[in-house]
C-alpha cells in the first residue's frame, strides 16, 4: 500500500468518526421529536401534513401495524416508479424522447429502487427521462432510506422501551426521517457537488465539435431494428465518421446527494460514480465516500443515546471500523500489486510520483488505486452499491473484498438503518452464543432474548443466504443464467454469484459484465431483492415487538458487558463465522480459483 | 389495513412532491445561480463553438496530439451517450490481446521510445470518458508528439507540467494530466 493511500485511509476514518457523534445526537433528537430548532421550524408543515392524512402523530403502532404500514407505504413507491417507466413516453421532461421502458425492466427497476438496492439493469443516459429520474426514482432514494432508518429506530425503541405495546409511529417516523435528516443534508451536497462540476440542468443533451474526428464501425440494423445479415449470414457492418460528441445533461447533482446519503447507488449514468459528470474531482470522491457511511455509522451513537448507554453504540462502531480495517487493507494491497499478465506485457504497474500503477484496467486515472478500492469498500460494506471503478476488472482477491463484504450481511457500517439493525441482530446472536458457552440466560441492553428472539433472528440472517445461494444454483443450471456471463471459466461464476450477492442484500454493485437486462435476470434478481429487503424488515420488527413489551432486567454482577473488547471481539466473530461458514464454498470456486490460477500459472 | 391505505397514499404524493420535484428544482435553481459553468457540463468554448467539456475526454489518435485512455465504450470510444468500462475479468484473454494491440500501435507511432509503457495509457477507464491521463502516460508520449510538431522536447514536457495536477494534502488525487487541456494548449503553440 502507497502511504498516499494508507493517508487517504486514515483521514476518511478520522473524519467520519468526527461526525458520528454530532450527527448522531442529531438523529437521536430527531427521531424522539425533541423541540430543537429544525423540528420547531418545521412543526406546522408537519402538523398540516398529518391533517391531510389524517393521521393523529401521537397515536402508538404496535409492531405489525407498523410492518403494515411499512409494506403498504413501500408497495405504492413500486408500483409508482413501474408506471412512471412505463408511461415516460407521454410525460414532459423527456427531451431525448426515451420511449416507454419494458415490463421486466421496469419491475426489476421498481422493485431495485424501493428495496435501496438499485440494481441498474438499464442504462440511463440512454433510457430513463429527466421526469422518471426525479420523480420516480429519485424519491424513491429518499424513501427507500428513510424506511430503512425507522426499522434501526423501531428495533432501538424495543431495547429502551419496556412494557410497552407500541414501536413509534410509521407516519412521523418516515416524515422526520425524510424532511429533517435526508433532506438538509442532500441539499448542501448536491449544491457542494454540483460547484465540483456534477451536472445539474434541465437542458436537453449537448452536442460538441470534437477536436479529432473518430472512424468506428458499427452493425447495420434494419427497419425493424434488428441485425442486417448478408447473404452469408454475417452481420453488416457499416464504416462511419463522427466528430460529434453528445454529453448528457439533467438533474444529476440533486440524485447524487442521496443515492450517497441514503446508499442508494443508482447513478444517474451507466458508469455510475465513475462517470465524470456524477463524480468530477478527487474532492467529490472523497465526499460521496464520506456520505456513503456518514449516516450507518451515525445511526450506532444514535442507538447509544437512545438506549441511554453510549458505550453500547461505540462498540457496535468499533466492531464495524475493524472489520472495515481489514478488508480495505487487502483490497487495496490487492489491486496495487497489480496484474502479472499485464506485466508480462511490459506495462509499467509500479506507484511512483508520476502514476498510481497497479491494475487500472476499469479505474479513472483521477482516482488511480487507493481512491478506487477504498470506494469499492466502502459502497459494499454499506448498502450503497455505487460504484467509481469496474469491480468486474478488479484482480480476484481485490473483487472477493466487494463480494464478501456483501455476504456478510451489509454491516460493516451496512445500509442507511439496515446496517444498525443488521449488526444488533447479530449482536443478539452473539450474546446468545455467549449465553450458551457460559449456562446463562442471555441478555442484550437489560432484555432478556428468549426463543422468539432468536428464531425471528435466525430468519433475519437466513433469510439473505439462503435466496443468494439458491438464486445463484438456479442460474448457472439453466440456460438463459448462463447466456449472460461476459468472462469466462472461474470469473464468469463469480459474476452470477456476485449479482445474486448484490440484489440479496440490497447493494446494487455489479461484475457489470454479466449482461442482466434479461427477463430471465430482471425477474429473479427482482424478487430476490424484494424477499432479500423485506422477510428479514418482518423479523426485525417482530423482534422490536417482542423487546418493547418485555419488562428490564436489571443489571448484576453476572452480567455480561456488551461493550469493551470481549463483546466486540465476539461479534466481529459472529459476524465472520456466519458469513464465513455459509459463503466460503462459494467463493473458494469463484474468486479462490481465479486468485490461483492467476498467481500460479 | 383501510385505515391505514389513506395515509399511505396521501403521505407518499407528499413527500414525492418535496423530494421529487421541490427539491431537484430547488438544487436546480441554486446551482444555476453559484456554479453556472459547472451545473451546466463544464463545457469549453473556441471561437463560440462548443468542442468539449473539461471533464469529458475525447477520443485521439493522430499522432501530433497526446492520446488518453483506451475507451470500452460502444460502438464508437469516447461515446458519451453509452458510459460504461470493459468490464473484462483479471484473466480474459481478451484484456492481454487488447493492452498487446494498443502497446503495438504506441511502438509503430514512436519506434524508437524502448520505455516500459505506464499500465494507464493501456487499459480501459471505468467511464470510457475519463478525461486524464497518468503524468507518466503523458511523459511517455513527449517523444513522439515533440518529433511529430517539430517542437524540443523540453518545450513538450514544460507544457505537461504547466497542465499536471497532483495530490492535494498528499492523498486528494493522483498526478494526473486533462488530455484535452493538453492537447488545446499544444493546438494554440502554432
Amino acid at each position: 500500500m502507497t502511504p498516499g493511500s494508507l493517508g487517504l485511509i486514515a483521514a476518511f476514518l478520522v473524519v467520519v468518526l468526527v461526525l458520528v457523534k454530532p450527527l448522531g445526537m442529531y438523529m437521536a433528537a430527531v427521531m424522539e421529536g425533541r423541540p430543537i430548532w429544525p423540528l420547531r421550524a418545521g412543526a406546522r408543515l408537519e402538523r398540516l401534513i398529518y391533517r391531510l392524512c389524517g393521521v393523529d402523530p401521537g397515536a402508538p403502532m404496535g409492531w405489525k401495524r407498523y410492518a403494515i404500514a411499512l409494506l403498504l407505504f413501500n408497495a405504492l413507491g413500486a408500483l409508482a416508479v413501474y408506471a412512471f417507466q412505463r408511461m415516460q413516453s407521454w410525460l414532459p421532461l423527456n427531451p431525448q424522447q426515451f420511449a416507454n421502458v419494458s415490463p421486466d425492466s421496469s419491475f426489476n427497476t421498481a422493485v431495485s429502487f424501493v428495496t435501496n438496492t438499485n440494481w441498474q439493469g438499464y442504462s440511463g443516459e440512454s433510457t430513463m427521462s429527466y421526469l422518471t429520474q426525479m420523480v420516480g426514482l429519485t424519491v424513491q432514494n429518499f424513501l427507500s432510506a428513510a424506511t430503512g432508518i425507522v426499522v434501526a429506530v423501531a428495533l432501538i425503541r424495543g431495547f429502551a422501551r419496556h412494557n410497552a405495546q407500541s414501536i413509534g409511529n410509521f407516519w412521523v417516523d418516515i416524515t422526520r426521517t425524510t424532511l429533517y435528516i435526508l433532506l438538509p443534508l442532500s441539499t448542501v451536497l448536491a449544491v457542494v457537488l454540483a460547484g465540483q462540476g456534477v451536472v445539474q440542468n434541465f437542458s436537453a443533451y449537448k452536442d460538441v465539435t470534437t477536436l479529432e474526428a473518430v472512424s468506428f464501425q458499427q452493425p447495420k440494423v434494419d427497419a425493424a431494428g434488428g441485425p442486417l445479415k448478408d447473404a452469408a449470414g454475417n452481420a453488416v457492418v457499416e464504416s462511419l465518421t463522427t466528430q460529434k460528441q453528445t454529453l448528457p445533461m439533467g438533474p444529476m447533482a440533486s440524485q447524487e446527494a442521496i443515492k450517497e446519503l441514503g446508499t442508494n447507488g443508482g447513478g444517474f449514468l451507466n458508469a455510475n460514480s465513475a462517470h465524470p459528470y456524477e463524480n468530477p474531482t478527487p474532492l467529490s470522491n472523497f465526499l460521496e465516500m464520506l456520505a456513503l457511511v456518514l449516516i450507518p455509522a451515525a445511526l450506532t451513537y444514535t442507538f447509544g443515546q437512545m438506549v441511554g448507554d453510549t458505550r453500547q453504540g461505540w462498540a457496535v462502531l468499533a466492531a464495524m471500523a475493524i472489520l472495515f480495517g481489514a478488508l480495505v487493507t487487502i483490497a487495496v494491497h490487492s489491486e496495487q500489486l497489480g496484474n502479472p499478465r499485464v506485466a508480462a506485457l511490459g506495462i509499467d504497474q509500479t506507484a511512483s510520483g508520476l502514476q498510481p500503477g497497479g491494475n487500472m484496467e476499469g479505474k479513472e486515472a483521477r482516482f488511480g488505486i487507493g481512491a478506487s478500492a477504498l470506494f469499492a469498500t466502502v459502497t459494499t460494506g454499506t448498502s450503497c452499491g455505487a460504484v467509481n471503478s469496474m469491480h468486474d476488472s478488479f484482480t480476484p482477491l481485490g473483487g472477493l473484498v466487494p463480494l464478501f463484504n456483501m455476504q456478510l450481511g451489509e454491516v460493516v457500517f451496512g445500509g442507511t438503518g439496515t446496517g444498525l439493525y443488521s449488526m444488533l441482530i447479530f449482536a443478539v446472536i452473539g450474546v446468545f452464543i455467549a449465553g450458551l458457552m457460559i449456562g446463562r440466560t442471555p441478555e442484550y441492553l437489560g432484555k432478556k432474548i428468549e426463543a422468539f428472539e432468536i428464531k425471528m433472528s435466525s430468519i433475519a440472517i437466513l433469510v439473505m443466504p439462503f435466496i443468494v445461494l439458491l438464486g445463484t444454483a438456479i442460474a448457472v443450471s439453466v440456460a438463459d443464467g448462463k447466456a449472460g456471463v461476459a468472462n469466462p471459466a472461474a470469473h464468469g461464476f463469480s459474476e452470477i454469484l456476485y449479482a445474486f450477492t448484490s440484489a440479496g442484500n440490497n447493494n446494487g454493485s455489479a461484475f457489470a459484465g454479466l449482461s442482466a437486462n434479461t427477463p430471465f435476470y430482471n425477474t429473479i434478481l427482482g424478487l430476490v431483492m424484494w424477499l432479500g429487503r423485506f422477510w428479514p424488515i418482518a423479523a426485525v420488527l417482530a423482534i422490536a415487538g417482542a423487546l418493547a413489551a418485555k419488562k428490564r432486567v436489571p443489571v448484576t454482577a453476572g452480567t455480561m458487558l456488551t461493550y469493551g473488547p470481549t463483546f466486540i471481539i465476539l461479534l466481529i466473530g459472529t459476524v465472520l463465522l456466519v458469513g464465513a461458514l455459509t459463503f466460503v464454498p462459494a467463493l473458494a470456486l469463484g474468486p479462490v480459483v481465479e486468485h490461483l490460477v492467476m498467481w500460479g500459472g | 389495513m383501510t385505515s391505514l391505505l389513506r395515509p399511505a397514499i396521501v403521505l407518499f404524493l407528499i413527500l414525492t412532491a418535496i423530494t421529487g420535484i421541490a427539491y431537484p428544482l430547488l438544487v436546480t435553481g441554486v446551482a444555476q445561480a453559484v456554479f453556472p459553468s459547472e451545473a451546466g457540463g463544464s463545457l469549453i468554448a473556441k471561437e463560440g463553438k462548443a468542442v468539449g467539456s473539461s471533464l469529458i475526454g475525447q477520443s485521439f489518435s493522430d499522432p501530433r496530439h497526446f492520446w488518453g485512455r483506451p475507451s470500452a465504450t460502444a460502438p464508437q470510444p469516447y461515446n458519451g451517450l453509452a458510459s460504461g468500462g470493459s468490464n473484462l475479468g483479471p484473466l480474459n484473454p481478451a484484456l492481454t490481446d487488447g493492452i498487446k494491440t494498443r502497446v503495438e500501435a504506441l511502438r509503430a507511432a514512436d519506434p524508437t521510445n524502448k520505455s516500459p509503457v505506464p499500465v494507464d495509457l493501456v487499459t480501459a477507464s471505468a467511464s470510457g470518458l475519463d478525461p486524464d491521463i497518468s503524468l507518466a502516460a503523458a511523459y511517455y508520449q513527449v517523444p513522439r508528439v515533440a518529433r511529430e510538431r517539430s517542437l524540443p522536447p523540453d518545450a513538450v514536457r514544460s507544457l505537461i507540467a504547466a497542465h499536471a495536477r497532483g495530490k492535494v494534502l498528499g492523498i486528494l488525487g493522483e498526478p494526473r494530466v486533462n488530455v484535452l487541456d493538453l492537447n488545446l494548449a499544444l493546438d494554440a503553440l502554432k
